[in-house]
């Protein structure tokens, strides 16, 4: 049957050979989760020197900053922002942050990295779509960073852009001209990249397992990647949509968001019968969900490494994997709390207050699974593990600041006050790049063949635990303070006893960054001079650690692991080994086991 | 790789673990080399998880159709031109032509007596009339146009020209996959996976059309 085989013959796998098509335009996930990972960093020290920005200008209003007109002329004359401009700061702070960070650096960076050496796979199910998808996203964020170089700068309307503000165009103000046009077409660019990258990692999962890689044995991290892009291929299909119709209101005059007789600068806007609720509903859909899909990838890596220092497996590993199935399915049913306060019928406040309660019992599920796993144990004090605890400590202090929130009643206070920024910078600012933190101390030999240095990473870790806790602690008392979020400057009579307090935030973000230089030294000096790292430094028992480190083009040179059990096989005692390998060829009486026995020998 | 160590004996099982090491193997050593039927095929997978993400977005228009809609009283009735009924007729005609393609084919290759001409003439009828379908579309926006149904002047236009561009973009895309395996069946080298995910997708796209039709008929 010729016709058969040609029907079913693959191309061979396409091999990049040059130094464009291996470094740059490479289709191997790997260079492609380190792009990612470079775009990250870059993103976030762009991200931070904002915050720096913002929050010298919040205590010191009248200080000129050097060199700030060089950014904008009529956003800092005199080197002194002004209040438009320090909204546009924030505006590209919040975007950054969100998207080019907290979406990439957890998932698509070190997923896009481990998630096919996890499960014993070549390469992506898709890898030019892979391609594809980093160099949208890079597209994207020049997009997005355009809007510094336009006559009036960045749009003022912040991370989540409501309406009618983001949709009225020039007329709202600086920054809602050409800057706010260039805010939707670079997020929607972001969600093409998104949902192409979310199918790519859901067909690998499904199809490109190993022999032996049931789905209950994946690794946590990739339980989490997996469910993380389930989430992502519905919040962006719906943030998309959004965007095309918010470009619409302001290229092509639609009424979509903007209401009838809005009046601005005495002038009558063109649109009419819009609603502005309609964004929030839209944009809220997507935006919940993203918060998960920032923090669930963390909570796997955190997952992963902290079972590795632990020496032992969590006490359940599928109350891990249902609990984050479940905040899945959640998250799609609790966006309307961002939207209390919003004029929205208040049953419905009621009804979404229920749901968001909810969904804190699978999130304490997981709290309760790991901290009980650690109770008792002998945790080994890597600078990975240091970061997971941290993790665990921010997840667990937003969370409970989250639960203040969920009740109507207390957000009409709390709404649009520093308490929700201190809530989410914790719960998912913070803790989402704690979990990446964990996963760069984890695998950063895997992926360099280079060990970073231990104490440095300690210093980066305590510097930046207790640093985030004085940045974002005080912001809830602000909040409770009736410290209002989004202003430019405090006026002084009521604001005046709380001008210390900001003061000292100021000063912890400034030294909080000068923190992250170390990792940042760390990072290149180790890239260097590091200590070459053996395959297996962490004694770890999955896939990723059974290749060399790095690991070759095709992750396995050549052959592919066969997966014989459970994930985390920790605390055994195996010929003076506390651990097992997925892929170790198993114990004497399984190889009576015939297809086993074959398996093995198939392998030596 | 440290696969030539053998463990001596069973270690006692780490809590919370279950040892299912006698689990059979379930996937073939190569991975991308799954020639059995039972293998998984990426190629499907991937069109079904897009599938979903574009009826997510469809999803998401109409939902914000009904909101828009019920927020003020300026939704008006659109006379829906004649034109789309036979579309409509031309779409599904096309999906119909696809499938006995595909058949045709995948008997052929089964009986190792290709019937390739066949089916290459089935498919390019339905891609004929997936083209004739977006000329048709667009003589619609014209027809409407002409009438001075624009796209500002109500939310129901607005709604009307988003529904059916976006959907005509996919249409577009689906277009592209039709002409590429075209050619690839004219060579007989389409693969089984090539083929079924790009009827799938087309198949989606009438599924779609009727969704979008039945709705402008409806709410319009
Ligand atoms: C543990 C349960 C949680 C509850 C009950 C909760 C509740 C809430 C509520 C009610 C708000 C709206 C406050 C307002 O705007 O007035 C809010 C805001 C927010 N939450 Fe949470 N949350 C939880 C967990 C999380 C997690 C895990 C993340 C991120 C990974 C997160 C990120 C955010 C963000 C980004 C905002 C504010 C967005 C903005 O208004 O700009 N939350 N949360
Ligand atoms: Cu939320």
């Amino acid at each position: 049957m010729q016709h058969e085989s040609a029907l079913e013959a693959r191309e061979p796998p396409v091999r990049a050979i040059g130094f464009v098509r291996r470094y740059i335009f490479s289709v191997d996930h790997k260079v492609i989760g380190l792009q990612y990972y470079a775009l990250a960093l870059v993103a976030v020290f762009v991200g931070m020197a904002l915050s720096w920005l913002m929050r010298i200008h919040l205590v010191w209003p009248n200080w000129p900053i050097p060199g700030l007109h060089f950014l904008s002329k009529t956003g800092a004359p005199g080197n002194v922002m002004t209040p438009e401009y320090y909204l546009s700061l924030l505006t590209m702070h919040g975007t950054i942050m969100v998207f080019f960070v907290l979406t990439n650096a957890p998932f698509a960076a070190l997923g896009n990295y481990f998630l096919p050496l996890q499960i014993g796979a070549e390469d992506m199910a898709f890898p030019r779509l892979n391609m594809l998808s980093f160099w949208i996203t890079f597209l994207a964020f020049c997009v997005l960073m355009s809007s510094f170089f336009v006559s009036d700068g960045p749009p003022i309307s912040g991370w989540t852009a409501y309406a009618p503000l983001s949709a009225v165009g020039s007329a709202a103000g600086p920054g809602q001209g050409m800057g706010q046009t260039l805010w939707a077409i670079s997020i929607g660019i972001f969600c093409v990249a998104s949902l192409l990258g979310a199918l790519n990692f859901i067909a690998t999962t499904l199809d490109m397992r190993t022999r032996g890689m049931t789905l209950m044995r994946m690794p946590l991290s990739t339980w989490a990647w997996f469910i993380t892009s389930c989430i992502s291929l519905f919040a962006f299909a719906v943030l998309l949509p959004t965007c095309i119709l918010l470009c619409l209101d302001r290229m092509a005059d639609t009424s979509f968001f903007v209401p009838s007789g809005l009046v601005i600068s005495d002038r009558l806007q063109p649109h009419s019968g819009g609603s502005a609720l309609l964004w929030q509903h839209l944009f809220w859909f997507f935006g919940h969900p993203e918060v998960y899909i920032a923090i669930l990838p963390a909570a796997g890596i955190v997952s992963h490494v902290l079972i590795n220092g632990l020496r032992r497996p969590l006490l359940s590993h599928k109350a891990i994997i249902f609990s984050m199935v479940a905040i899945g399915f959640l998250s799609y049913v609790v966006w309307g709390h961002h939207m209390f306060v919003s004029g929205m019928n208040p049953t419905s406040s009621l009804v979404f207050s229920f749901p968001t309660i909810i969904i804190t019992i699978p999130a304490a599920v997981l709290t309760l699974t790991w901290l009980g796993s650690i109770y008792g144990s002998r945790l080994r004090l890597t600078t990975a593990s240091l970061f997971a605890l941290g993790f665990i400590s921010m997840f667990v202090s937003g969370g409970l600041s989250g639960f203040f929130l969920a009740q109507p009643s207390i957000d009409i206070y709390l709404h649009a006050t520093y308490f929700v920024v201190g809530h989410f910078h914790i719960v998912m600012g913070v803790a989402a790049i704690f979990g990446v933190f964990a996963g760069t101390y984890f695998w950063f030999p895997k992926m360099t063949g280079r060990m970073l240095n231990e104490g440095l990473g300690r210093i980066h870790f305590w510097g930046s635990f207790v640093g985030a806790y004085c940045i974002f602690m005080p912001f809830h008392y602000l909040g409770m303070a009736g410290n209002v979020r989004r202003y430019a400057a405090f006026v002084d009579d009521y604001m005046a006893p709380l001008m210390s307090v900001h003061r000292f935030i100021t000063i912890a973000a400034l030294v909080m960054g000068i923190v992250q230089m170390i990792f940042l030294v760390n990072l290149l000096y180790s890239l260097w001079r590091g200590p070459k790292a053996p395959d297996n430094p962490w004694e770890c028992t999955s896939l990723e650690w059974a290749t060399s480190s790095p690991p070759p083009a095709d992750n396995f040179g050549g052959r592919s692991p066969i997966v014989y059990r459970d994930p985390y096989q920790y605390g055994v005692d195996a010929a003076g080994k506390d651990f097992v390998m997925q892929n170790e060829p198993f114990y004497a009486e399984s190889a009576s086991i015939p297809h086993l026995a074959e398996a093995a020998e198939a392998q030596e | 790789m440290s696969l030539s160590h053998v463990i001596p004996s069973k270690p006692p099982l780490p809590r919370g673990q279950r040892d299912n090491s006698a689990l059979p193997p379930t996937r073939d050593d190569k991975p991308g080399k799954h020639l059995d039927a039972s293998a998984p095929e990426p190629a499907l997978t991937g069109i079904w998880v897009a599938l979903a993400t574009i009826a997510m977005m469809f999803a998401a228009f109409t939902s914000a159709a009904v909101v828009r809609q019920g927020a003020s009283n300026d939704w008006e009735h659109i006379a829906l031109p004649a034109l789309l009924y036979i579309n409509t007729g031309i779409l599904i005609l096309s999906g119909i032509a696809l499938e006995l393609a595909r058949r045709t084919y995948l008997n052929g290759v089964k009986h190792g007596m290709p019937s390739a001409k066949i089916a290459v003439r089935w498919l390019t009828f339905s891609l004929l009339s997936g083209v004739a379908f977006l000329v048709g579309q667009i003589v619609v926006w014209w027809q409407l146009l002409a009438r001075s149904v624009d796209f500002i002047s109500s939310p129901t236009n607005s709604f009307f020209y988003v529904l059916t561009v976006f959907h005509a973009v996919h249409v577009a895309g689906g277009i592209g996959g039709l002409v590429r395996i075209w050619v690839k069946m004219r060579r007989f080298d389409l693969k089984r996976s090539t083929l079924n995910a790009t009827c799938w997708y087309w198949h989606f796209m009438s599924v779609l059309w009727i969704y979008i039709f039945v709705l402008l008929i409806w709410k319009f």
